[in-house]
């Protein structure tokens, strides 16, 4: 390949930002079909209870209703791993959002008026609210039918008669012989509340049903196969019946994954006749009927030698999984795979267990269960770090894996694998965290003012997926010798087409300005792809772009083989022309060849050349069900994060400095897209560090279901100082080198925040998110603590 | 049923526009229902936001707050209007270049917020940046590329030719 035409680790403008700058680009809000219908949903306002009546009169009387929708109309019991969800909920509810009743109707005003009318008559229930509560004797059961519901066996096991969606375990070595053989033990407990993802677009979808059981579903989706995958295996339709279309999204996170509204706005236009429907959730309905991050509870007990070399660890997840298992049930089992954070751990055992709530259920969001973990297990290297006097930075370096290292799961740690070291010592660098001294000593007592900390964490994670994870590309040339790329991973934001374009360009030897990596997604037309989720879509789309475009070199090598009369070992693809390597004068134009080649007496060969590329996942195995042993993942990515912050001492609010961040990517496919990526990524884990999380009341009702009481980082939280590394350890089978990236730059930027709280206070913090109200209560207690020493400053009451 | 219609005369994007809109519509239903500018979008419908800042009268303004009926007789820019002769504005051209844009669901908000902010002061610090865009919420970006590009627009320089942008890698934003 010729410089020239050299994209990788480039900085090429994003395609994508021309259309989003100029408003052209369309998302479903935007769009509208003849003779479309609009729906809204009447929601339950009780977290459990049974439905004793529903009377839909009143609402169907009204001018402009087409279609009132209960529950009982609907026999489906659909979900991803686990088919444990109404489309509508039937006889009972089980979380206060869940959708009861839905109307169809000839405007939005209309259907949200009918839904007011619809009268329904509940009868509470006992709500199980806590993931503790839900695990005792006699608890109330979220699902008593959970023994009969299908799931996807062999992966995930669930516990008849229990809240228990799944239970993955964990197994290596002997924990209690490492607890013994330790010289200190240490326990600990954290916590993470759920966490709403929050995409600027909430989710919309118009559907529509065709005669004989076909259907076209246009949604704001990530994974626009597995909307039809769903879709066919629920409706008991052939997979070519039904289409599924994806604009341009606004956002995803993972809050957009699976399946979601895409059911209940084709049973709608169904019962319409075949009109279409449209269904935007409102705001509200994103934080309350649409799936949030999942609850974390980790209880954490550590073995360690003198020196602070980690022996074992035992440690109980307990995810509250809200109402419905979705991606929780894999965030219960991916998680845990990474449960002891990128250390070498000789003896582990993990208990994951994914437990039914009567709350918003969870699903996947960005980092897959990895921000949640890693609070725990970072909080937690750091406290082992200080109580031995070790400095944080000298405790973590001893324990990382290296090459010749066995995982929790048995997988043999390699060179290849990627550098935690390096990058956490380049994020304690940049922050000018001492890396050597116990310079990290926090303070004897509670200091006052604004105080400031630095604190580091590292993190890993890998994609969470099946054995058979595979993604497909075809890349079409045009008459100009530009070409279209087609591929099923969706690109919400994510930058990954734009560095897709760059992989096929430099493979093509192409301007890349000639590369259309076609936005809009069509079950129909499009190549399969898995899911855009785990970050492993640059990783797997990669290897099938690059796949893609040797095919098309392949294609076009014979026809010119042919027309310049030479070997097609000989020839040479450079900036858009075919040549003999020897004879360079000896040359066609891509343009000649890619429809076919005429001679001059108008005989012509070859034809239109589409290339075709596939990835399939390499080398997974199942995980044996009682130890968890096996491949899980096709690659993990390693980072850090090193954070200086200011806390004031007499509010509790904490402002965070400087935050440097690295991974290692293997290879910066696109600097800006990649940089990107963090710096998103990084304020998004600032949100659930400092301020996000949702708020129950006693009877399980969310208390901030909208922007007024639930607030995300805006401009002026921003850190004053941001930094993005990479460290460069190729990823042998990854495109160029690279591995994922995408949701890493979350992961353990809470864990950092809080070992610097401790380091600027001496003050531990255990639950997320740490809010002012939580850290001045917190320093407020230590102050109380110390009792005379505290009389120099005595603490404000609240 | 169907609600009583109100005459309304505004000019958009410099083009005028006379119809009629239901008392209780909102600029932002009209221009997306009714005038067919499906740009500026909406996030939450209780302008807590930003998606839908539109600028009304030269203030940026979250359309989701205003009625129809209050534009009536107004001048309203919307993001659709900022292409001339098709050409982008430097401030689009400057979110393109500094990739200031991921999903882009805000980025028509965001940009009528910082179109807003360099009409009525030209040479904005970083503090006066943040604080107009404050009310824009983005969820992708971190914020950090939007306000390197409307900084380099700030600077009245002229935006930067080639792909490459400033590095702003560890740049410090000035608070101060």
């Amino acid at each position: 390949m010729t410089s020239k035409h050299s994209y990788v680790g480039g900085n090429h403008p994003r395609p994508d930002a021309f259309d989003k700058v100029t408003g052209e680009a369309v998302y479903v809000p935007d769009m509208g079909l003849p003779g479309m219908l609009h729906a809204r949903m009447r929601i339950s306002p009780h977290a459990a209870a049974r439905i004793l009546r529903v009377d839909t009169e009143r609402a169907r009387a009204l001018p402009g209703v087409r279609v009132v929708l209960t529950g009982d109309a609907l026999d489906h019991q659909l979900g991803l791993y686990m088919a444990d969800k109404r489309i509508l909920a039937r006889g009972v509810v089980r979380y206060q959002g869940e959708p009861v009743v839905a109307v169809a109707a000839e405007t939005e005003a209309i259907a949200a008026e009918a839904c007011d009318l619809v009268e329904v008559e509940y009868e509470p229930l006992p709500a199980v609210l806590d993931p503790e509560a839900a695990l005792l004797e006699g608890a109330p059961l979220v699902h008593p039918d959970l023994h009969t519901y299908s799931h996807m066996k062999g992966v995930f096991f669930p516990v008849p008669h229990s809240n228990i969606a799944h239970h993955q375990k964990i197994r290596k070595g002997d924990v209690e012989r490492g607890f013994a053989a330790s010289a200190r033990v240490f326990e600990e407990s954290f916590q993470n509340p759920p966490v709403q993802h929050v995409p600027m677009e909430t989710h919309a979808v118009i559907a529509r049903a065709l005669t004989r059981g076909r259907m076209d579903v246009i949604t704001s989706a990530q994974s626009p196969f597995t909307v039809r995958n769903i879709l066919a295996h629920t409706f008991k339709v052939p997979h070519n019946n039904v289409r599924v279309r994806i604009p341009t999204v606004g956002g995803g996170f993972g809050g957009k994954a699976g399946i979601h509204l895409e059911p209940l706005a084709y049973v709608l236009s169904r019962e319409a006749g075949g009109r279409p429907v449209k269904l935007v959730a409102t705001r509200e309905e994103e934080f309350n009927t649409l799936p949030s991050r999942q609850g974390l509870r980790t209880r954490i007990k550590t073995g360690v030698t003198a020196e602070g070399k980690l022996v074992a660890i035992r440690v109980q997840y307990l995810w509250d999984a809200g109402a419905h298992a979705d991606y929780g049930v894999n965030i219960g089992r991916a998680a845990a795979t990474a449960g002891a954070g990128p250390y070498s751990v000789p003896n582990c055992h993990v208990d994951s267990l994914v437990v039914y709530t009567n709350k918003v259920f969870g699903t996947a969001f960005r980092g897959f269960g990895h921000l949640e973990v890693m609070w725990g297990v970072e909080r937690n290297m750091d406290i082992i770090a200080h109580a031995l006097g070790i400095s944080p930075f000298a405790l973590r370096h001893q324990n990382f894996l290296r090459p010749g290292d066995t995982t929790i799961t048995g997988e043999v740690f390699t060179e290849g694998h990627g550098r935690p070291d390096l990058c956490l010592q380049q994020v304690a660098e940049a922050v000018g965290y001492d890396r050597h001294s116990r310079e990290h000593t926090p303070p004897a007592r509670v200091p006052s003012g604004r105080v400031r900390g630095r604190g580091i964490a590292a993190l890993h994670k890998a994609p969470a997926m099946p054995v058979f994870t595979a993604c497909s590309c075809i890349i079409k040339f045009n008459e100009d010798a530009s070409v279209n790329v087609l591929i099923s991973g969706t690109d919400y934001g994510q930058g990954t087409y734009t560095a897709l374009a760059g992989v096929a360009a430099q493979e093509l030897s192409i301007p890349v300005e000639k590369v259309l990596v076609t936005f809009d997604q069509d079950t129909a037309t499009q190549p399969y792809d898995w899911q855009t989720v785990a970050s492993r879509f640059s990783f797997m789309g990669g290897n099938a772009v690059i796949a893609a475009a040797r095919d098309c070199l392949d294609q076009m090598r014979q026809t010119a083989a042919a027309v310049l009369h030479a070997p097609p070992d000989d020839l040479v693809f450079e900036d858009e022309a075919i040549h003999v390597r020897q004879n360079p004068h000896q040359r066609l134009d891509y343009r000649e060849v890619v429809m076919g080649y005429t001679f001059a007496n108008g005989n012509s060969i070859g034809g239109p050349v589409n290339g075709r590329g596939r990835y399939i996942a390499q080398g997974l195995t199942h995980l044996d069900p009682a130890t968890g042993q096996g491949k899980a993942a096709i690659n993990w990515t390693y980072g850090a994060h090193a954070v200086e912050i200011e806390v004031d001492t007499e509010t509790g609010d904490v402002d965070v400095l400087n935050i440097a961040s690295s991974f290692d990517a293997g290879r910066v496919l696109h600097e800006g897209m990649c940089r990107t990526q963090v710096e998103g990524g990084v304020l998004q884990g600032i949100g659930s560090s400092l301020i996000e999380a949702f708020k129950f009341d006693e009877r399980g009702r969310l208390l901030n279901s909208s922007f007024v009481d639930y607030k995300i980082p805006t401009a002026l939280d921003m850190p004053r100082r941001m930094s993005q590394h990479f460290v460069e350890t190729p990823q042998l089978d990854g495109p160029h080198g690279a591995r994922g990236i995408g949701e890493h730059p979350m992961i353990s930027v809470p864990s950092a925040i809080g070992n610097a709280l401790y380091d600027a206070l001496g003050i531990q913090l255990h639950e997320l998110p740490l809010t002012p109200e939580r850290v001045y209560l917190a320093i407020k207690r230590a102050r109380a603590r110390e009792g005379s020493g505290a009389a120099a400053e005595p603490p404000k009451e609240a | 049923m169907r609600e009583k219609e109100l005459p309304i005369k505004l000019v958009v994007n410099g083009v005028p526009w006379e119809g009629t809109a239901p008392a209780e519509m909102t600029l932002l239903r009209l221009l997306r229902e009714r005038i067919a500018l499906t740009g500026t979008k909406e996030g939450c419908g209780i302008g807590e936001c930003g998606a839908c800042t539109v600028i009304v009268d030269g203030r940026p303004v979250p359309s989701c707050l205003m009625l129809a009926v209050e534009a009536d007789g107004c001048q309203v820019r919307t993001v659709e209007g900022e292409v001339r002769d098709g050409e982008l504005s430097p401030l689009q051209q400057a979110f393109v270049e500094h990739h200031a844009v991921q999903c882009g669901y805000c980025t028509p908000g965001m940009l009528m917020s910082a179109q807003a902010l360099l009409e009525r002061n030209p040479h904005p610090s970083d503090e006066e940046i943040l604080e107009a865009i404050a009310g824009n919420l983005c969820r992708c970006t971190g914020y950090a590329a939007i306000v390197a590009a409307i900084r380099a627009c700030a600077d009245g320089a002229p935006p930067p030719t080639g792909a490459q942008r400033p590095e702003t890698n560890g740049e410090e934003v000035s608070r101060d």
